[in-house]
């Protein structure tokens, strides 16, 4: 039994946490983040620089050979620094389909920092998430020697940042996973407006549009499910690092401003709902750890470990942030403070693939049917 | 980062796990109501002496004092066996958790000599004399008077909700030395002989309506001085080890009691009423249920970590207060839990009740977590001043 990093992932958490503090420190997010591009193009050649886009990979696909428990290392200092860019849509969700393709190219384009990928699962009025692929009616037709793909996707994540989507779609022997170029497809996608600007969601429209197949309907549905596991054990990352940043803001604040002659920190009214909030965090922390290691391993408990780390993680990290803001008194409800940003993204991964309440039911079934 | 055991904590583990089957005594009933079944002193004994006896006892203390030598995840991993097979604790918590790791960090050779062995087979049972009518949470107010006289020193005062006070041998004491110095300053660490002239002991009723606690009135009770562990007004400092330890690995019987009581919830609400409806079935009561399975996962995993920080310092980490805070608030969300889904009936209590009145003594005794071993709000101080750098609150 260990329950700590080892000394390459703790270099690898400081080579990240660096980069991403260095060049894009919160002022920047905030003006990316309030732009049209919503992000900055040549942060993603860097991460490529540094593995971040491929250290789950195996070595003879160009990979590191880690695995999940190096990612969720990233994905919490991803959240920590706010980065947006297509990160989580990249290597959390399109990953697994790529590397499940036969075709190495939109793989290879991913590690090389010049493409990134997205995934789309949810339709207007279909599923709304992995969970519910069976529900799945964009429809696939052959064309040829390819595909084509028809029917509306939504609430992509970073659609309009990524270069290719890998799309769910039924074909007829059932649903399979598509590779739609969007560089090429300009009218495809459907940016829409979204409470957390640093990472947008977007609507693919798609009509005839060609498409390649990647996973075979087979194949699909085994790389899905392994798909929703590790996104959820690594939004449950991101979110301990957007809590921990949200909790650091007001700590520093409680401890400098003074009311009644006193610092604001030793009114047990603050400093005590500050101690939840850490202690949430810690808990949500340790069940993400857990949770990523897991997933890494193939253990049995992968799903409710990767449900549990998301209910606690995401809840964790929208109390950290509220009760920050409730902290920090005016100043915490400024535009001008990131606060809002942290809490924006907070709700979004909160709000991913189903609230706690959502994954509390799964856990629920397996606890007390069958 | 592996959660798996190590082939050699797993060979100990199975190990455990057979000795425990084959030992845990028949007449131990863990789904009884405390209250009404009560396990008596000598059959406790001769279960704490069957444990040391077999090695089990005091695996991270020195050779030479009785205990083991082993790694800190041996101790982690008795306490989850003991309380998953629902076997009955070692009587002497307070001397294994407590008096025993103070001695060894800060007793002189002869007291480490005298009671060490003796808390592992349980010939010696300790309590601990801190609390006062006057000073709970403000521990160094407190007023008990040690005089010196002679070779020795004289105690008068009162201590209060002392476990296991009325079946110990020994006594953990803080008193007072120096009333003119600075209320930290003054305070000395006595081992206190509870069968001295002097000391009397008297039952306090809980309101689970159970004598789980004690108050101590000390009269002219002499302490020679070499019972004095520490420094003479040092005994803050000594006491601070005490504390800690209180909330070291005890994090991980108190888990895995969690889950066991846990799994008894869900086997409960699973259960249907004579119209075929089932608790289970109530959106509202299956939200709560994995709500408690995760509160239990990130407890389980914070000691883990906890556990890891330990192994590598040898000191326990802040962690453990989360692990005690978190705890006692889930244990009591589950007991509160388990009432309403015996519904109306939950009112009925003892030999009436359906549980024989397991859980209605499982609730009661659920609001004393958040205030024995440091009330939350305690804890809550220590959090945000010693881990996140906060101002103090007085």
């Amino acid at each position: 039994m260990d329950f700590a990093f080892s000394d390459e992932q703790e270099l690898l958490r400081r080579s990240v946490r660096d980069l991403l503090a260095g060049r894009w420190p919160l002022e920047r997010v905030a003006e990316l983040a309030d732009g049209d591009a919503g992000w900055d193009p040549d942060s993603w050649p860097r991460l490529a620089e540094l593995g971040c886009l491929a250290l789950s990979l195996p070595a003879e696909r160009g990979g590191f050979g880690g695995d999940t428990v190096d990612e969720a290392v990233v994905f919490e200092e991803a959240g920590r620094a706010l980065y947006p860019g297509p990160l989580f849509a990249s290597v959390a969700l399109a990953q697994p389909a790529l590397l499940a393709a036969t075709d190495p190219a939109p793989l290879d384009a991913v590690l090389g920092g010049e493409r990134s990928a997205t995934l789309a699962v949810a339709e207007p009025d279909g599923p709304r998430g992995l969970a519910e692929v069976d529900l799945v009616a964009c429809a696939a037709k052959r064309d040829g020697d390819g595909w084509t793909l028809t029917g509306t996707k939504t609430l992509v994540p970073d659609a309009a940042i990524a270069a290719d989507a890998v799309v769910a779609a039924r074909a007829e022997d059932g649903v399979a996973l598509f590779g739609v170029d969007l560089t090429g497809n300009g009218e495809v996608v459907v940016a829409r407006s979204t409470v957390d600007t640093t990472r947008r969601l977007g609507d693919l429209v798609l009509d005839a549009t060609p498409a390649s197949l990647l996973v075979p309907p087979e194949a699909a549905g085994a790389v899905l499910a392994a798909t929703r596991r590790r996104a959820l054990a690594l939004a449950a990352c991101e979110a301990v690092g957007v809590a921990d940043r949200a909790l650091a803001f007001a700590l520093e604040y409680a401890g400098q401003r003074q009311q009644f002659d006193r610092y604001i920190g030793s009114f047990q009214a603050v400093s005590h709902r500050l101690t939840d909030a850490w202690i949430a965090i810690e808990l949500a922390r340790s069940v993400a750890y857990w949770a990523a290691w897991c997933v890494a391993t193939g253990d049995e408990q992968a799903a409710r470990a990767s449900a549990a780390a998301k209910a606690s993680a995401g809840e964790a990290a929208v109390t950290a942030c509220e009760s920050a803001i409730q902290c920090m008194g005016g100043i915490g409800f400024t535009w001008d403070h990131p606060l809002h940003r942290l809490y924006k993204r907070a709700q979004w991964v909160d709000a991913f693939e189903g609230f706690g309440a959502a994954h509390r039911r799964e856990l629920a079934a397996a606890l007390l049917d069958g | 980062m592996d959660f798996r055991d190590t082939p050699d904590e797993a060979a100990f583990r199975a190990e455990l796990r057979a000795w425990l089957r084959d030992n845990r005594p028949s007449e131990w009933q863990p789904d009884s109501d405390p209250r009404r079944e009560r396990w008596g002193l000598e059959q406790s004994r001769a279960w704490s002496r069957r444990l040391f006896q077999a090695g089990y006892m005091g695996l991270t203390w020195p050779k030479e004092h009785g205990g083991q030598a082993a790694p800190y995840t041996h101790q982690a991993i008795l306490l989850e066996e003991i309380a998953r097979a629902e076997a009955p604790e070692h009587v002497g918590i307070i001397g294994l958790a407590m008096a025993g790791p103070t001695l060894i960090a800060h007793g002189t050779e002869a007291q480490k000599k005298a009671h060490l062995d003796k808390i592992l087979s349980a010939d010696e049972i300790f309590c601990q004399g801190f609390s006062e009518p006057g000073a709970g949470s403000d521990l160094a107010s407190l007023r008990t008077r040690a005089e010196r006289d002679g070779d020795g020193f004289v105690l008068n005062g009162q201590k209060v909700w002392s476990s296991f006070g009325h079946i110990a041998d020994w006594c953990i004491l803080l008193a007072r030395t120096n009333p003119d110095a600075p209320k930290h300053k003054g305070l000395t660490y006595f081992l206190v002989d509870m069968h001295a002239p002097g000391v009397e002991v008297r039952p306090l009723r809980q309101l689970t309506g159970d004598p789980e606690f004690n108050e101590i009135f000390l009269t002219d009770v002499r302490v020679p001085a070499d019972q004095v562990v520490g420094e003479v007004d040092g005994g803050w400092g000594v006491a601070m080890t005490t504390l800690l330890h209180e909330r070291g690995t005890l994090g991980f019987a108190l888990t895995v009691r969690l889950e066991v009581t846990l799994r008894k919830l869900v086997q409960l609400a699973r259960g249907s009423d004579g119209t075929g409806r089932r608790a289970a079935d109530d959106p509202l009561v299956r939200d709560r249920v994995a709500r408690l399975w995760v509160d239990l996962q990130g407890l389980r995993y914070t000691n883990y970590r906890a556990l890891t920080s330990l192994v590598r310092t040898g000191i326990p980490g802040p962690e453990g207060s989360v692990a005690k805070l978190h705890w006692s608030e889930s244990n009591q969300r589950l007991g509160k839990l388990a009432l309403e889904v015996l519904g109306a009936a939950a009112q009925l209590d003892g030999g009436d009740s359906a549980s024989g009145g397991y859980w209605q003594y499982q609730q009661l005794r659920s609001r004393g977590n958040t205030i024995e071993a440091g009330t939350s709000e305690v804890l809550r101080n220590i959090i945000a001043e010693r881990v996140l750098g906060l101002p103090r609150s007085r």
